[in-house]
C-alpha cells in the first residue's frame, strides 16, 4: 500500500517475564504519513510491545530499525531522543497546573534562570493550531478543568510538540463520549496527515476502521496479521484478533476451528 | 458562600469606559471562585472580619503601637509557615519545623553567648544547621520512604530532646549582640521606610507593565491595563497606609525614647516574600515543585527528578524555619527550650493552610504565609488585649485552624462537583 520505506522496524522481537513468554518473534512496521492500529485482546502483548518500543521494557532477542538504522532503545529518554513519544491512557497531565505549563513539563524553556512563557505559550498555540484544535479555548486554563477529550488533546499535542515522528497513542478514545472520540480520531488522522507515523491502539473496531491506514493484529503474543485496512472486513479483523487466523491471513498454526493457543497448551 | 462570591464582583464593577476586557477578567475571577478556586479569599476576608470585630471590641487594637506589635509576634510563625509552604506543596507536612527553628536558634545563641564568635557567622552557622536538618528529613522521606507524618513526628520528638541537651537541661541563653537583637525590636529610619515603600510600589508597578507591554508586542494575552493599574494602586495604598501609621511616635513619653519606624523585620519579610515568589512561579524549579504536588508520577515521566525536588522541599522549609528561629531568638533576647516549641509549628502549619495553602498538595504560595501569618498574629493579638486566657486562645486557634483546613477540604469538592477536578 505505501511505497515509502518504514520509519519504525520491529523484528523478530521476544520478551518473557520469567517463564512466561509475551511476545514471541514480533514482526511490527510503522509508516511515516499512516495511521498503524494495533489491536488485540486483553494479554495479547500490546501494552508490552509499546512499552518495549518506548524504551521501558528491555528486548531479549529482536531488531529495532529506525529509519534505516538498527537502533537500541534503554530508557524512555532515549525513545524520546529519536523521535518516539507514548501517550498513556492514563495520561500523565498535572491537573494544578496549566495547558502550557503541561505541555512544556520537564522540558521548560528558560531565559537565563526564568521561565520564557512567552516562546512556551507561542509554540504551544503553534503546536495547537497545526492540528487544527480549536477545543481547548484557553492555554492558561487549568487541566483540571478540561474534559476529557480536552484532556486527551493536550496529552497528544504535548508529544506533537517534540518534535516527535512516532506517536503511540494507547486507548486514547477508552474512556470518552461520541463526540469526544471523534474529536481525537481526527486529531490522529491530521498528525499522520502532517508526517507522522502514528500508532493507534484500541479496542474499538469503529476507531480502527474510521481511522488506521493498516491494522496489525496481535494473538497471544504473535503478530497475526498486518495488512492495509482497505484489504480486510470487520468481521476478519475481529477473527484475527480472537483466533488468530481468519481465511488466508493470520498464524498458520491457529485457526478459527480449532483455537490452539501459541504453546500448543490448548485444544 | 454566594455573598463571598460577590463581594470581589462588585467590587471591581466595571466602569463604564474600561470596556468589557476590565468585566470579563472579573467574571473570569468569579468562576473561578465559584469554581472552587478560592485562593486567598477566606484569608483576606477573615483578616478584615478579624479586624474590625477587634477594633471594635478593643479600641487600641488599632493603635500604631499595637500595629507594630503584630510584626513583631508573627514574623517567626510567617517565616516558618513561608517553609512549609514548600513542603506542603509537594505534598509532604513537616511536623518538626518548630522545633528545627528551636534548634537553629539554640545554635545560633551558643555561638554568640558561649564562642563569642561574630553575629553574620552565628546566623549562618544557624541556617546551616536548618539546611542540614532537612537534607536528612528529606532523604529519610524521599530515599528511604518513609511517611513525611512519622519521620517529621520523629524528629518532632528528638529536636525537642536534642534543644534540651544543647541548652544543659533548659537553661536560658541570653541574646545580646546588637544586630541580632535588631532584626525583631529595632525598626527603621522614618525615611528609609518611606523610601523602601515606594521603590516597592515602583517596581511592581514597572515589572507589571513591561509583562504587559511584552505580552501585547507578542499577540498573547495579557491581564487588562485597568486591573494592573488597580492592583499596583492597592499596593500603593496598602504600603503608604502601613509605613504613615508605622512612622507615627509610639513611645509613651519621648523624653525616655522615640519609638517610631517601620520595624526592621517587614522588609526582611518582604524580602523573602518576593525572593520564594520568584523561585515558586518563574523558575523552572518552582513550576517542578508544583508538578510533584500535582501529579508526582505525571512529573516523573516528563523525566523530572521527583526525590531530588521532594529532598529539597524539606531543606528549604528547615531553612527557613532556621530564619524563623533567629527572629524568635532576636525577639525575646534569648533561647530557652520552648523556643519554637508549644503551639509554633501549629500557629506555623495554621497560617499556611489559612492562607490558602492546600494540605493535599499541588496548591500553595509564599503569600499564603503571610496572609495567613497576619490572621494569626491577630487572633493571638487581638484576644491578648481582650483579656483570654490561653486555654481560650489555644481552643480559637484550633478551631481557626480546622476551619482553615476544612474550607481548603470543601474547596477541593466544590472543584471536582463542578469538574475542576
Amino acid at each position: 500500500m505505501s511505497t515509502s520505506p518504514p520509519l519504525l522496524e520491529l523484528s523478530g522481537i521476544n520478551k518473557s517475564f520469567g517463564p512466561v513468554q509475551v511476545l514471541r518473534d514480533v514482526d511490527f512496521t510503522v509508516t511515516a504519513g499512516e495511521v498503524t492500529a494495533l489491536v488485540g485482546d486483553n494479554g495479547a502483548g500490546k501494552s508490552t510491545l509499546v512499552k518495549c518500543v518506548s524504551g521501558i521494557y528491555s528486548i531479549d532477542s529482536g531488531q529495532v530499525y529506525y529509519d534505516g538504522r538498527a537502533v537500541s532503545i534503554n530508557g524512555p529518554r532515549e525513545a524520546a531522543e529519536l523521535g518516539i513519544e507514548v501517550v498513556y491512557q492514563d495520561l500523565a497531565l498535572c491537573d494544578n497546573l496549566d495547558v502550557v505549563q503541561n505541555m512544556f513539563l520537564g522540558r521548560e524553556r528558560r531565559s537565563g534562570l526564568v521561565l520564557d512563557e512567552a516562546t512556551m505559550e507561542e509554540l504551544a498555540a503553534q503546536t495547537l493550531a497545526g492540528l487544527s484544535v480549536r477545543t481547548v479555548k484557553s492555554l492558561r486554563q487549568p487541566v483540571s478543568s478540561l474534559s476529557g477529550g480536552q484532556r486527551q488533546t493536550v496529552a497528544i499535542a504535548k508529544a506533537v510538540l517534540w518534535n516527535s515522528n512516532v506517536v503511540i497513542l494507547d486507548e486514547p478514545t477508552a474512556a470518552l463520549g461520541v463526540a469526544q472520540t471523534g474529536q481525537v480520531l481526527e486529531l490522529a488522522r491530521r498528525m499522520a496527515d502532517n508526517g507522522l507515523a502514528v500508532v493507534l491502539i484500541s479496542h474499538n473496531m469503529n476507531d480502527v476502521f474510521a481511522v488506521a491506514d493498516r491494522v496489525a493484529a496481535l494473538y497471544l503474543g504473535q503478530m497475526a496479521a498486518q495488512v492495509p485496512i482497505a484489504e480486510v472486513t470487520h468481521a476478519q479483523v475481529v477473527e484475527l484478533i480472537t483466533a488468530g487466523r481468519s481465511g488466508d491471513l493470520g498464524l498458520p498454526g491457529a485457526g478459527s476451528g480449532e483455537d490452539h493457543g501459541l504453546n500448543g497448551a490448548q485444544g | 458562600m454566594s455573598t463571598h462570591i460577590e463581594a470581589p464582583a462588585h467590587a471591581g464593577a466595571p466602569t463604564a469606559a474600561k470596556g468589557s476586557r476590565l468585566s470579563a477578567h472579573v467574571r473570569d475571577y468569579a468562576a473561578r471562585v465559584r469554581g472552587g478556586d478560592i485562593g486567598s479569599l477566606p484569608a483576606v476576608l477573615g483578616l478584615v472580619v478579624l479586624c474590625v470585630v477587634f477594633s471594635i471590641l478593643r479600641p487600641n487594637f488599632f493603635s500604631p503601637g499595637n500595629f507594630a506589635n503584630l510584626f513583631s509576634q508573627g514574623a517567626a510563625v510567617t517565616l516558618i509557615a513561608m517553609g512549609l509552604v514548600f513542603v506542603l506543596l509537594v505534598g509532604e507536612i513537616d511536623l518538626s519545623a518548630g522545633f528545627t527553628s528551636g534548634v537553629c536558634a539554640s545554635v545560633l545563641a551558643i555561638l554568640l553567648a558561649t564562642y563569642g564568635l561574630p553575629w553574620y557567622v552565628a546566623v549562618a552557622a544557624a541556617i546551616a544547621a536548618g539546611t542540614l536538618i532537612g537534607a536528612v528529613l528529606g532523604f529519610l522521606v524521599a530515599k528511604v520512604g518513609i511517611p513525611s507524618f512519622v519521620v517529621t513526628l520523629a524528629a518532632f520528638l528528638g529536636f525537642q530532646g536534642l534543644v534540651l541537651l544543647l541548652l544543659k537541661e533548659g537553661t536560658n541563653i541570653t541574646v545580646s549582640d546588637s544586630i541580632v537583637v535588631a532584626i525583631a525590636n529595632r525598626n527603621l529610619p522614618p525615611l528609609l521606610g518611606w523610601v523602601l515603600a515606594v521603590a516597592a510600589v515602583a517596581a511592581y508597578a514597572l515589572i507589571q507593565l513591561n509583562r504587559i507591554r511584552r505580552r501585547a508586542a507578542r499577540g498573547l494575552a495579557a491581564a487588562p491595563l485597568s486591573i494592573v493599574l488597580i492592583r499596583v494602586a492597592a499596593l500603593a495604598v496598602l504600603l503608604g497606609g502601613a509605613v504613615y501609621v508605622l512612622n507615627v511616635e509610639r513611645s509613651l513619653n519621648t523624653l525616655i525614647a522615640s519609638l517610631k519606624g517601620v520595624p526592621v523585620i517587614a522588609p526582611i519579610i518582604a524580602v523573602l516574600l518576593v525572593v520564594w515568589t520568584f523561585v515558586l512561579d518563574k523558575t523552572p524549579y518552582g513550576r517542578h515543585l508544583y508538578a510533584v504536588g500535582g501529579n508526582r508520577e505525571a512529573a516523573r515521566r516528563a523525566g523530572i527528578n521527583v526525590d531530588r525536588i521532594r529532598i529539597s522541599a524539606f531543606v528549604l522549609c528547615s531553612s527557613m524555619a532556621a530564619v524563623g528561629g533567629i527572629v524568635a531568638a532576636s525577639r525575646d533576647h534569648s533561647v530557652d527550650p520552648n523556643t519554637g516549641g508549644s503551639n509554633v509549628l501549629l500557629y506555623a502549619v495554621g497560617a499556611a493552610v489559612i492562607g490558602g495553602t492546600s494540605l493535599f498538595g499541588g496548591k500553595g504560595r509564599a503569600r499564603d504565609a503571610v496572609l495567613g501569618g497576619a490572621v494569626v498574629a491577630v487572633i493571638i493579638n487581638g484576644m491578648g488585649l481582650m483579656g483570654y486566657s490561653s486555654g481560650i486562645k489555644y481552643v480559637v486557634t484550633g478551631s481557626v485552624l480546622l476551619l482553615a483546613a476544612g474550607v481548603d477540604a470543601l474547596s477541593r469538592r466544590r472543584a471536582a462537583a463542578t469538574g475542576n477536578r
